[in-house]
């Protein structure tokens, strides 16, 4: 049983570090602030979900494993709200400012 | 060479670069951004040399409350005549701020790496009485009981820092308040962040302060948490500072310090000392100076930020 | 395991420096304010792993806080701009 929980942490985390390495390449390749924003908060919370997703099986309790599902839905708002705001900044004020 | 050592190494290697990037960026907007992200990474660094406590609060304070503050300041520089100043800022000065950055950084190092082994230190001693404080947490511990007078001074400082801020405003604005009026229709982004947040943030604020008695936290990182809730309630313009001359708000910055000074003052009567604590009342009373100093920082910081008054005192 | 999780930190920091490299020199403000988010995101996933690795007591409490305060510098970017809704009383500010 454990040995399954550690292979589905493995994957997970696994399957977090690419889309963190998505993004990344996102970040590098888009050709202007928008789309580099989109590769940012999207593929970069979803690298993290995955990750805290690997480590649930890990946590010593239900209310650290609560936690670490609280701090990435905090992490989802913090990234939707940034993507908003840097978005109509951008929008508002030309590509270059 | 094994993993934890390789990752350490790489940590320590994009501090470096993104300290480096700081001196030399181009502008003091990007050169606030480089200090955000430079102070998150030193968050990292702190876990990794087992500082928690203040891994957290350059965390509260960094990216929070500091973050904030110069990104505020970068702004109005902007939209003001800076010419002048960054045609002064040449090449020369900042390899001059460059090195002078690092003969500290050497000097620093210096010192540490030739220290002796066992250097005087009074952890063995603290962490002996630990116990008759009642608390869990050493780092509290020295703070509030073993060297208390040194954190109501500090506390003092910043409630100067306040005073300071307040006295830059124009005299016709003395005693108003500062920052924006409450918009009738806030950004709805904003606004939505900010209800939602808030309620979490005071959450989370007053659990790290309450924790911090036996684990990681403390008075400072929690009000500073609290500090960073009022903050972005101000920034949607959901709410607006309070006057400068309002009586709850002056009471709120001097509650703090004042609560800790009566505490030790009444400590030279009751437990024979200058800011002794009675055996058994030490626990109570320390989180109850605490609660005090946990409301003065969250109401502190965010008035250091707001600025000097720009609307002239309602009667 | 504690080798494999510390490695990912280590890749994770990884990309975040290759990000990093690309976007503080980007053109544009808002470019670099993405830096600040990518910190945050990238910061949090490495604290997360290297305290389930090392076993650190207490790093779940500094996360929550990075996770709190990951907006903030973002608001404040756009807070020091020209105001929502209304038209803009500072001309200079704008374009």
């Amino acid at each position: 049983m454990s040995l399954a929980l550690d292979l589905f942490s493995i994957a997970a985390i696994s399957a977090g570090v690419f889309f963190f390495l998505a993004g990344t390449v996102g970040l590098l390749r888009f050709p202007d602030a928008l789309s580099r924003l989109h590769a940012l908060t999207k593929a970069d919370n979803l690298g993290l979900g995955l990750i805290v997703l690997g480590l649930l099986p890990r946590a010593e309790s239900l209310l650290a494993a609560l936690m670490l599902v609280a701090i990435w839905a905090l992490v989802q708002l913090a990234g939707a709200t940034a993507a908003q705001l840097i978005g109509r900044a951008v929008r508002r004020k030309g590509p270059a400012i | 060479m094994s993993v934890l050592q390789a990752l350490d190494v790489g940590l320590a290697f994009l501090v470096f670069a993104v300290a480096a990037w700081t001196v030399f960026a181009p502008g003091p907007f990007a050169a606030t951004v480089g200090y955000v992200v430079y102070g998150l990474l030193l968050s990292l660094v702190w876990i990794r040399l087992f500082a928690v406590d203040v891994a957290l609060t350059e965390a509260a304070i960094g990216s929070g409350v500091t973050g904030v503050l110069l990104i505020g300041a970068a702004a109005r520089l902007r939209g003001a005549e800076t010419t002048p100043a960054e045609e002064a800022l040449t090449g020369l000065t900042r390899l001059f701020a460059a090195g002078l950055c690092l003969l500290v950084a050497a000097a620093l190092a210096a010192v540490v790496l030739l220290l002796s082994d066992q250097g005087p230190t009074l952890a063995p001693q603290s962490m002996e009485r630990l116990p008759e404080t009642g608390l869990g947490n050493p780092v509290t511990a020295v703070l509030i009981a073993f060297r208390s007078f040194d954190t109501m001074l500090e506390k003092v400082v910043l409630v100067l820092g306040v005073v300071g801020v307040w006295s830059l405003a124009a005299d016709r604005y003395w005693g108003g308040a500062p920052g924006e009026a409450r918009a009738e229709r806030p950004e709805p982004t904003l606004a939505f962040f900010a209800q939602v947040l808030a309620p979490i943030g005071i959450l989370v604020g007053v659990h790290v302060f309450w924790v911090g008695a036996d684990e990681p936290g403390g008075a400072f990182q929690g009000g500073a948490i609290l500090a960073a809730m009022w903050m972005i309630v101000m920034m949607a313009r959901l709410t607006e500072a309070p006057q400068a001359s309002a009586f709850w708000l002056r009471l709120a910055l001097i509650a703090g310090p004042a609560v800790f000074l009566a505490a030790g003052v009444a400590g030279a009567v009751v437990a024979g000392g200058f800011f002794a604590y009675p055996p058994g009342l030490a626990k109570p009373l320390i989180l109850f100076i605490e609660t005090f100093m946990t409301f003065t920082i969250a109401v502190t910081l965010p008035m250091l930020v707001a600025g000097p008054p720009r609307r002239e005192p309602r009667r | 395991m504690s080798d494999f999780l510390l490695a990912t930190a280590g890749a994770i920091l990884f990309t975040v420096a290759v990000g990093l490299v690309r976007i503080l020199g980007g053109p544009g403000d808002a470019d670099r304010m993405m830096a600040a988010q990518l910190i945050g995101t990238g910061g949090i996933a490495s604290l997360l792993l290297i305290a389930a690795a090392t076993g650190a007591r207490g790093v779940d409490d500094v996360a929550l806080g990075l996770a709190i305060l990951a907006a903030f510098a973002s608001a404040a970017f756009v807070n020091s701009g020209a105001p929502a809704e209304e038209p803009d009383p500072n001309p200079a500010d704008d374009r």
